[in-house]
């Protein structure tokens, strides 16, 4: 009894703590707003980005903002898994490949590609395609390297097993080999995703053309400082809530390995 | 000769045996060599727009005349001087947070979820807001850059300082050291693999968060040049940019690992 209080107890207290101080804060601002210490031109009160969301929900179609822009994450989503998981397998199986071109797959996921959506508007048009590619230059490296990883993590016992059965090539992969990679990939996959949802509303936001990335660059244009605050806090939701579910499947997955 | 030298006694300068490239090397040159013969074939061809895919002799050119015109140093100067106290004020913030986190476990339980969770938001949406707090010159990409390199910092030194030898702290502890001398004693010294690997991190975000803000609204900066060869279709000069500008990054990604000691780290 005493011990499942501790536990409630240890899990509560820091909800609470973190809970309560976001409330504070916003209070906080709320107060130092409305007696003029902060500028409300410049940071609008917390009550009226509040307000707001049921404004920019219905008046700034945001529904089918939101479809764009998930349609456009699901496209460059489902482009990285199915490229980055057959490179990673043909890297898998060609060693050499594998050791010529690891290090630069490994440079190009932290290196700034995103900088290059400029090239991307020249070449394919201030269009969907523009931040389905960018999304998927981005997201590409992680599931690449973490296919690679995952496949030559394979437990040895497992593959020998496979042999012994006498399996074909594409028997192992499929059976013994894939199944066991997946949890692996998935963490690839998930980050992938991750990278492609920033830079997916990051491009919107940037060349102004989509859902909700342009929906901010929108109201800030128009100097709707509430409903750019709410349109920010939406944004922030929907990757929270994305981070939250793909993290939920990643740890489903894990015991599987 | 040979002979003579086992005789003296002395050791000779043994000739090394030629060096042959490894395949990998070779595997690599050959993927190089294939990716600008394709290159110059597409631009050769007139497949596709010949402005978007230059000739390679047209991009060494750009990035030649790039590199000696006074006015790129300017713009570097001004990205350079964002990006750096941009990593100086999300760094050191970071770092304080990190490292209040990672000595408490309260506050790490009530608070790093929402890093956790913020830390992955695309941090240019705050774009809008920074304008409005730092107006449209260098405060508010300072202020970018700070932003995106605080996640990555301040979550890898709280996760650095949880993997500190707890013997090591009771050695502070067991010499009376007080908690400035524990940070600067214990903490931070067993603490530098994860710091450095957090500000290498930050910094590709920071750099990011700059280029990118400058991108949207500046007149000046590297971010502000490639968007300006992107409006007056100066293909060649965006192309000599992105190369100028990714081999920086690559640059000082290593420098940052290499002045962080990294490499001499043994573990």
């Amino acid at each position: 009894m005493s011990a499942a209080t501790d536990t409630a107890r240890d899990r509560l207290v820091p909800l609470a703590l973190g809970l309560g101080t976001l409330v504070l804060a916003i209070a906080a601002a709320e107060l130092l707003i409305r007696i003029g210490l902060i500028n409300r031109f410049i940071v609008p009160m917390p009550s009226q980005i509040a307000a707001s969301f049921e404004r920019v929900i219905l008046e700034e179609d945001i529904v089918n903002r939101f479809r764009l822009t998930f349609l456009e994450s699901l496209a460059a989503g489902a482009m990285i898994t199915v490229v980055g998981v057959l490179l990673g397998l043909l890297l898998y199986r060609v060693a050499l490949l594998r050791a010529a071109t690891e290090t630069w797959i490994a440079a190009l996921a932290s290196a700034p590609t995103v900088l290059m959506y400029p090239l991307f508007l020249v070449i394919f048009g201030r269009s969907a395609t523009t931040i389905v590619m960018m999304g998927f230059v981005a997201g590409l490296p992680p599931v690449i390297l973490k296919t690679i990883e995952g496949l030559a993590g394979t437990r040895r016992v497992l593959i020998d097993v496979g042999r012994s059965f006498k399996l074909r090539p594409t028997q192992l992969f499929v059976k013994i080999l894939f199944p066991a990679a997946l949890p692996t990939i998935f963490v690839g996959v998930r980050l992938g995703l991750i990278f492609t949802l920033i830079n997916v509303v990051g491009v919107e936001f940037l060349i102004n053309f989509g859902g909700l990335g342009q929906l901010i660059n929108d109201l800030a244009e128009r100097y709707d400082l509430p409903g750019t605050y709410a349109a920010i806090s939406f944004v922030i939701l929907v990757s929270v809530v994305f981070f939250i579910i793909t993290e939920w499947i990643e740890r489903w997955l894990r015991p599987a390995s | 000769m040979a002979e003579a030298g086992q005789l003296s006694g002395r050791a000779r300068p043994v000739s090394s045996p030629r060096r042959w490239p490894s395949a990998v090397t070779l595997v690599r040159a050959a993927i190089i060599l294939a990716v600008l013969v394709i290159w110059e074939s597409v631009a050769a061809s007139g497949l596709l727009y010949r402005d978007v895919v230059p000739r390679l002799g047209v991009i060494a050119a750009a990035v030649w005349k790039l590199l000696s015109t006074r006015d790129f140093y300017w713009h570097l100067w001004v990205t350079g001087y964002e990006i750096g106290i941009g990593l100086l004020i999300g760094g050191a913030s970071g770092l304080l947070v990190g490292l209040a986190l990672g000595a408490n476990r309260l506050l790490a339980r009530a608070y790093e979820a929402y890093l956790y969770y913020l830390g992955p938001t695309p941090k240019i949406i705050f774009f809008p807001v920074m304008i409005m707090w730092f107006g449209v010159g260098s405060g508010s990409k300072i202020a970018m850059g700070a932003i995106s390199c605080f996640f990555p910092i301040a979550l890898s030194t709280a996760a650095g300082m949880r993997q500190i030898d707890p013997v090591l702290i009771r050695v502070g502890r067991s010499f009376r050291l007080n908690t400035w001398q524990m940070v600067t004693k214990i903490y931070l010294p067993a603490m530098r693999a994860p710091i450095v690997n957090g500000v290498r991190l930050g910094l590709g975000v920071a750099l990011i968060g700059t280029l990118l803000a400058e991108t949207k609204l500046s007149n000046s900066g590297i971010g502000f040049l490639i968007i300006n060869a992107y409006s007056l279709f100066d293909m060649p000069r965006m192309y000599a940019m992105l190369i100028v500008l990714f081999v920086l990054a690559i640059a000082a990604n290593a420098l940052v690992g290499r002045l962080g000691g990294l490499h001499t780290l043994r573990r």
